[in-house]
C-alpha cells in the first residue's frame, strides 16, 4: 500500500461513514454472545431493511462496550445512546422509535452515567464503535496512520524516543519502562529481532486483553509493527491463548486483511521496512504468560519460564534479541505517535502515565471491562464505576492484580492506582483484575482458593512454587477445617516470605500475595477460625461453621 | 577469549571468566556454597534454590547456579535469611515424596540428607505427602522409584546434554511433574534409552540407581567424574 | 539439688531408638548420677507419671491408644524430645501412609496378604489411626533428634546439652535413615 491509498481508503471511509445518519453498534464480543447478541445483530438488520432506512442507517457488528452487565449492550450514535439488555423484540421498536421516528426510547437506554464518567478510553478508544473484522473502519478513524507517520516521518530513534517520553510501562503487570525496553532491544546485537505480543491472559475473571483483541485488533497489530520498526525487528508473534477462540478468529483475519493491503509484508508504505506476524496459540497453561515461558513456548518446548538474565532483550527467542510487549502495551503506541507523548504524559500521574484496563467483577453492581486514568482511587473505581457492592451487602475487600493480587480492605480505598502504591499495600497491578468482595466471602477461604490456583498452575521447576505453595494451600485448607493453632500463623507467614522471595519467576514471586495481605488486613479471621473454630462468613467448616464443628 | 571479571565473594576477591555463574566461580575458589540441582558439566536449571546467594545493593536472592558473576559484584554466600531459605528448600524437598532415609539405596550417599543434616533440617514443620508412585524395574540393569525423586531434572540434562539422547523428560506440571523415559513407558521398553547409566549415576537421590547394588558400593561422585571426564573427551574429539 | 525426672518411650518404632540409648554404655553411669528414670519400657511403671522434666519418644503414633498417650505425656512433660526418624517424621512406620490412607487395606496387606500363617486381621487391639503421625502432626514437640537409630553419642550430646540447660545444636550432628 502505497501512502496516498491509505489516506484515499480513510477519506472514502469516512464519506461513506458521514453518508448515514445513524449507526448502530451491536457488541458482539464474548461477553455479550451468550446473551443472543448474534440475534439481536440480525434483528437490527431485519428491522432496518424492513423500515426501509438501509440508506441512513448502518448497522454495525462491534466488539466490547465495556458494559458487560447490561448484556447484550447496543450503542446508537450520534450520541452514544447505550441500549441495555437488548432483545430481537427491543431492536425492532429501538429501530422504529430511535431511527425511524427520532425518539430514542429512554425505557431501554442505560441511565448510568457515573459508570463512564471517570472513565478514559485510549486503548478502548475504538471499542465498540468499529467492526473488527473490517480494516476499512479501522482506517476511518485514524487506523495505520500512526505506522505511515513512524515509517516515513520518524527514525526508529525517534519512535523510541517518543515512547519513552510518553513514560508508557508494560501493561502486563511489571510496569517496566516501555521505552526504555525497546532501547534494549535495539541496541541488542543479533539478527534477526523478534517482537512478541503477549495475550496469554490466564487470569481467572480477567478479560481485558481479549476484549481488546476482539474489539480492536489491528491496533495491536499497528502497535506491534510499529515496536518491530523501532527495535528493527523483522518478524513477530502474538501468543494468544487458545481457549479464546474469538480474539483468536478476529486476530487471524484481522492479519490477513493487513497482508492483504500490505500493512504487514514487504515494504510497507513502500519503505525499506518489512514486517511480518504469525499467531502462535497457547495451550492452556497460566505460567505460559511468563515471558521466559512464552518464548519456550513458541521454540516448541515445554512453557516453563527459566532465569533472567539473560533478558529476553538479550537473548530471547532462538537466542535472538527479543522484544515482548503485552498487547495493552502495544495498542497504545499508536495513539502515542500521534498525539505526542507531551498529551500522553498529561493523562495519569507523573510516575504513572497513562490508563490501564481493568475487567471489574466480584460483588459490584456494575461489572464490566473499564478504563481509568492512572492515579485514580480504588474507591473510585469500586464505588463510582462499580456502583458498589449489591444493596444489603457491607464492602469487605478488593483483590488487585488476579489470582496472585493482594487483598485490600476499606481503609486503603483511597490508595492511587499506580505500580508503585499497589505494590506497597501488598497487591499487583497485575493484568488488571479487580474483583471486590462483601461480607459473604470468608477471607481465608478466598486465600484458600486463589493459592489453589497457584498451585494448579505452577510449572513445578522451583521449589519454592511447586512444594511450597502446595503445602502453603494444606495448612489453609486445613485452618477452614479447624485445624491449626494460632502459631501456625508466624510459619505461614515465613513460608510465604520464602516463596515470594526464592520463587525463580514472577508466578511464585507473587502467589503469596493473597494469604499475606488477609493475614495483614483481615487476621481477626484467621484467628476466629484457629482458635474458635468459627467462621465469621459462614463459609468454612464442613457443616456450615459454628463452634465445634 | 573471553574477558575475566572481578568480584569479591564473602569478601574475598576473586577474578572470574565473564560468564560464569557464582556457584562455580566459589566452588573454584573453594568457597562452599550448599547446592542440590547444580551439576557442573550441564547446564544450570536454577530449580531447588538452596544456593541461594544475596548480591549486595540487591534486596532480592539470587540462586547462584544460574546469575552470572558482573565485575565489582559483591557476594554473600551466607546469612540469617539465606540459612532459613535454605532450610525451607530441604524442608520442602522432604515433605514433598516419602524419603525414607532408613529403606534407601542411597542411605549414606544422598545429597538431600547430606544437606538435611548440613543445614539443621532436624525436622518438617509441613505435613508430608506419600505418594504411592508404582516402581519402574522393568530395566534389567537399572531401577527407578518415582517416590524419591526431587524433580532437579539432573537425569534429563545429562541424557539430553552428554549422552545426547533425551530419553528423559518431564510429563504433567506443578505438583504432579513426574520424570518419565520416551512418552512415560517402562524404562525397560523405552527405546531412545542407551542403558550408558549416567542418568542413575548424576541422581542426587535415590531415585534412580544400578539394581542389586547399594550405593555405597557404587560411589557416585566418582560415577560424576567419570561422566565429566567422558564428557571432556567428546568436547576435545 | 533434685534430680531430673526423665522418661523414654516406646510407640510404633523398632525399639532400636530404645538400643541406641543403651549404647550409651558407660555414660549412662554418669547420666545415672543426675536424672531418675520415672517411666520407661525398662522400667516397670504402669501410669505415665505427672511433673516429668524430660520425655524421650521414640516412635511413630500409629494408634488411638499411643495418641491418648502421647497427649499425656505432653501435658505431664516440660521438654519433649523426638527421638529417632520413626517419631522425627513417621519413618518406615508411615510408609503405611502410601496405601491410600484406608486403614483396612492396611491390615489385610500386613496380616492376609502377607501372612503365611493364619490369615485374618486382627480386632482386640487398639485401632489403627487413617495415618501413623510423626509427634509434631499430633503434639507440640521441643526437640527432635533425627537417626534410625540416632547414634549413642548424639542422644548423650542430647541430653547433657539439656542437663545443662542449654539448647542442642544439631546443624551437622545427626543423619536421617
Amino acid at each position: 500500500m502505497k501512502p496516498d491509498e491509505l489516506r484515499n481508503l480513510a477519506q472514502k471511509e469516512d464519506e461513506l461513514r458521514k453518508s448515514y445518519r445513524y449507526r448502530i453498534n451491536v457488541c458482539c464480543s464474548s461477553g455479550c454472545m451468550p446473551f443472543g447478541a448474534l440475534k439481536v445483530l440480525s434483528a437490527f438488520k431485519d428491522a432496518v431493511k424492513e423500515s426501509g432506512v438501509e440508506e441512513e442507517c448502518y448497522v454495525a457488528r462491534t466488539g466490547c462496550i465495556g458494559t458487560c452487565s447490561i448484556a447484550p449492550a447496543v450503542l446508537v450514535e450520534p450520541g452514544d445512546y447505550l441500549y441495555q439488555n437488548v432483545t430481537p423484540e427491543k431492536a425492532k421498536e429501538i429501530v422504529k422509535e430511535h431511527i425511524v421516528n427520532n425518539r430514542p426510547v429512554k425505557s431501554m437506554l442505560y441511565g448510568n452515567e457515573a459508570y463512564f464518567k471517570k472513565q478514559l478510553r485510549i486503548v478502548l478508544r475504538n471499542a465498540g464503535k468499529i467492526d473488527p473484522l473490517r480494516i476499512e473502519d479501522y482506517i476511518a478513524v485514524g487506523g495505520y496512520y500512526a505506522l505511515l507517520k513512524a515509517l516515513t516521518r520518524m527514525t526508529p530513534e525517534g519512535v523510541i524516543e517518543e515512547v519513552a517520553l510518553s513514560g508508557l510501562k508494560g501493561r502486563g503487570g511489571a510496569g517496566f519502562l516501555t521505552g526504555l525496553k525497546w532501547r534494549y532491544v535495539a541496541r541488542a546485537t543479533g539478527s534477526p529481532k523478534y517482537v512478541i505480543a503477549n495475550l496469554d491472559e490466564g487470569d481467572p475473571g480477567v478479560f481485558a486483553n481479549r476484549t481488546l483483541a476482539e474489539a480492536d485488533p489491528h491496533a495491536i497489530i499497528e502497535g506491534m509493527t510499529i515496536a518491530a520498526y523501532a527495535v528493527g525487528a523483522s518478524k513477530g508473534y502474538i501468543y494468544v491463548r487458545s481457549e479464546y477462540p474469538l480474539a483468536v478468529e478476529t486476530l487471524k483475519k484481522a492479519i490477513e486483511a493487513a497482508k492483504s493491503m500490505g500493512l504487514l509484508g514487504e515494504k510497507i508504505f513502500e519503505t525499506a521496512f518489512s514486517f511480518d506476524i504469525e499467531l502462535r496459540l497457547g495451550a492452556g497453561a497460566f505460567v505460559a504468560g511468563e515471558e521466559t515461558a512464552i518464548l519456550a513456548s513458541i521454540e516448541g518446548r515445554r512453557a516453563m519460564p527459566r532465569p533472567r538474565p539473560p533478558y529476553p532483550a538479550q537473548s530471547g527467542l532462538w537466542g535472538k534479541p527479543t522484544l515482548i510487549n503485552n498487547v495493552e502495551t502495544l495498542a497504545n503506541i499508536p495513539v502515542i505517535l500521534l498525539k505526542g507523548s507531551e498529551w500522553f504524559s498529561s493523562i495519569g500521574t507523573k510516575n504513572c502515565t497513562g490508563t490501564k484496563c481493568f475487567s471489574l467483577t466480584g460483588k459490584v453492581n456494575n461489572p464490566g471491562l473499564i478504563e481509568v486514568p492512572m492515579g485514580i482511587t480504588l474507591r473510585e473505581v469500586v464505588f463510582e464505576i462499580g456502583g458498589g457492592v449489591p444493596p444489603g451487602r457491607r464492602f469487605k475487600a478488593v483483590q488487585v492484580g488476579g489470582p496472585s493480587g493482594g487483598f485490600l480492605p476499606e481503609q486503603l480505598l483511597d490508595l492511587p492506582i499506580d505500580y508503585e502504591s499497589l505494590t506497597k499495600a501488598g497487591a499487583i497491578m497485575g493484568s488488571g483484575g479487580i474483583v471486590v468482595l462483601d461480607d459473604t466471602s470468608c477471607m481465608v477461604d478466598t486465600a484458600k482458593f486463589f493459592t489453589e490456583f497457584c498451585v494448579d498452575e505452577s510449572c513445578g521447576k522451583c521449589t519454592p512454587c511447586r512444594a511450597g505453595l502446595y503445602k502453603l494451600y494444606k495448612i489453609l485448607d486445613g485452618f477452614t477445617q479447624g485445624e491449626g493453632d494460632i502459631q501456625d500463623l508466624d510459619k505461614v507467614e515465613d513460608l510465604c516470605e520464602f516463596i515470594k522471595e526464592a520463587s525463580l519467576c514472577g508466578l511464585g514471586q507473587t502467589a503469596p500475595n493473597p494469604t499475606l495481605t488477609t493475614l495483614k488486613y483481615f487476621r481477626d479471621e484467621y484467628v476466629s477460625h484457629i482458635v474458635e473454630k468459627k467462621c465469621p462468613a459462614g463459609k468454612c467448616f464442613k457443616d456450615g461453621g459454628g463452634a465445634g464443628s | 577469549m573471553s574477558k575475566t571479571v572481578e568480584l569479591t565473594i564473602d569478601g574475598k576477591k576473586v577474578a572470574a571468566k565473564e560468564g560464569d555463574n557464582i556457584l562455580k566461580v566459589a566452588r573454584e575458589n573453594n568457597i562452599y556454597i550448599p547446592a542440590l540441582c547444580y551439576l557442573e558439566g550441564v547446564s544450570s536449571l536454577g530449580g531447588c534454590r538452596v544456593c541461594v546467594v544475596e548480591i549486595r545493593g540487591s534486596p532480592k536472592v539470587f540462586a547462584s547456579c544460574v546469575t552470572p558473576v558482573a565485575e565489582g559484584m559483591e557476594v554473600i554466600t551466607d546469612s540469617e535469611r539465606l540459612r532459613r531459605y535454605r532450610k525451607w528448600a530441604i524442608e520442602l524437598l522432604l515433605a514433598e515424596r516419602p524419603h525414607v532415609c532408613s529403606v534407601c539405596v542411597a542411605n549414606g550417599n544422598c545429597e538431600l540428607q547430606q544437606l538435611a543434616t548440613e543445614l539443621g533440617v532436624d525436622h518438617l514443620r509441613v505435613d508430608r505427602k506419600w505418594t504411592n508412585y508404582e516402581l519402574d524395574l522393568t530395566h534389567e540393569r537399572f531401577a527407578y522409584d518415582p517416590n524419591r525423586c526431587i524433580l532437579c531434572t539432573r537425569c534429563i540434562r545429562v541424557c539430553d546434554e552428554v549422552e545426547g539422547v533425551h530419553a528423559i523428560d518431564l510429563m504433567l506440571r506443578g505438583k504432579n511433574s513426574k520424570v518419565i523415559f520416551d512418552l512415560d513407558d517402562k524404562w525397560g521398553f523405552a527405546e531412545s534409552c542407551t542403558s550408558c547409566g549416567k542418568c542413575s549415576a548424576v541422581c542426587p537421590v535415590g531415585a534412580l540407581y544400578v539394581k542389586g547394588k547399594p550405593l555405597s558400593e557404587v560411589k557416585k561422585k566418582e560415577l560424576v567424574s567419570f561422566v565429566m571426564s567422558r564428557r571432556s573427551e567428546k568436547t576435545i574429539g | 539439688m533434685a534430680k531430673v525426672r526423665l522418661a523414654t518411650v516406646w510407640l510404633s518404632g523398632c525399639s532400636g531408638c530404645h538400643m541406641s540409648f543403651l549404647d550409651q554404655d558407660e555414660k549412662l553411669l554418669e547420666l545415672a548420677g543426675e536424672i531418675e528414670l520415672v517411666y520407661s519400657p525398662i522400667a516397670d511403671v504402669k501410669n505415665f507419671p505427672e511433673n516429668v522434666d524430660i520425655t524421650l519418644v521414640e516412635g511413630a503414633v500409629g494408634n488411638e491408644e499411643q495418641l491418648e498417650l502421647l497427649k499425656r505425656i505432653r501435658k505431664n512433660t516440660k521438654i519433649l524430645v523426638a527421638l529417632g526418624d520413626c517419631a522425627v517424621n513417621g519413618n518406615v512406620t508411615a510408609l503405611r501412609n502410601s496405601l491410600n490412607n484406608s486403614v483396612e487395606e492396611v491390615l489385610k496387606k500386613a496380616y492376609v496378604e502377607n501372612a503365611t500363617l493364619k490369615q485374618n486381621t486382627p480386632t482386640h487391639v487398639p485401632r489403627l489411626l487413617k495415618k501413623a503421625l510423626a509427634l509434631n502432626e499430633a503434639v507440640k514437640v521441643d526437640f527432635y533428634v533425627p537417626g534410625c537409630p540416632p547414634s549413642a553419642n548424639l542422644i548423650n550430646y542430647v541430653l547433657n546439652e539439656l542437663l545443662e540447660g542449654r539448647t542442642p545444636a544439631l546443624e551437622g550432628r545427626f543423619k536421617y535413615g
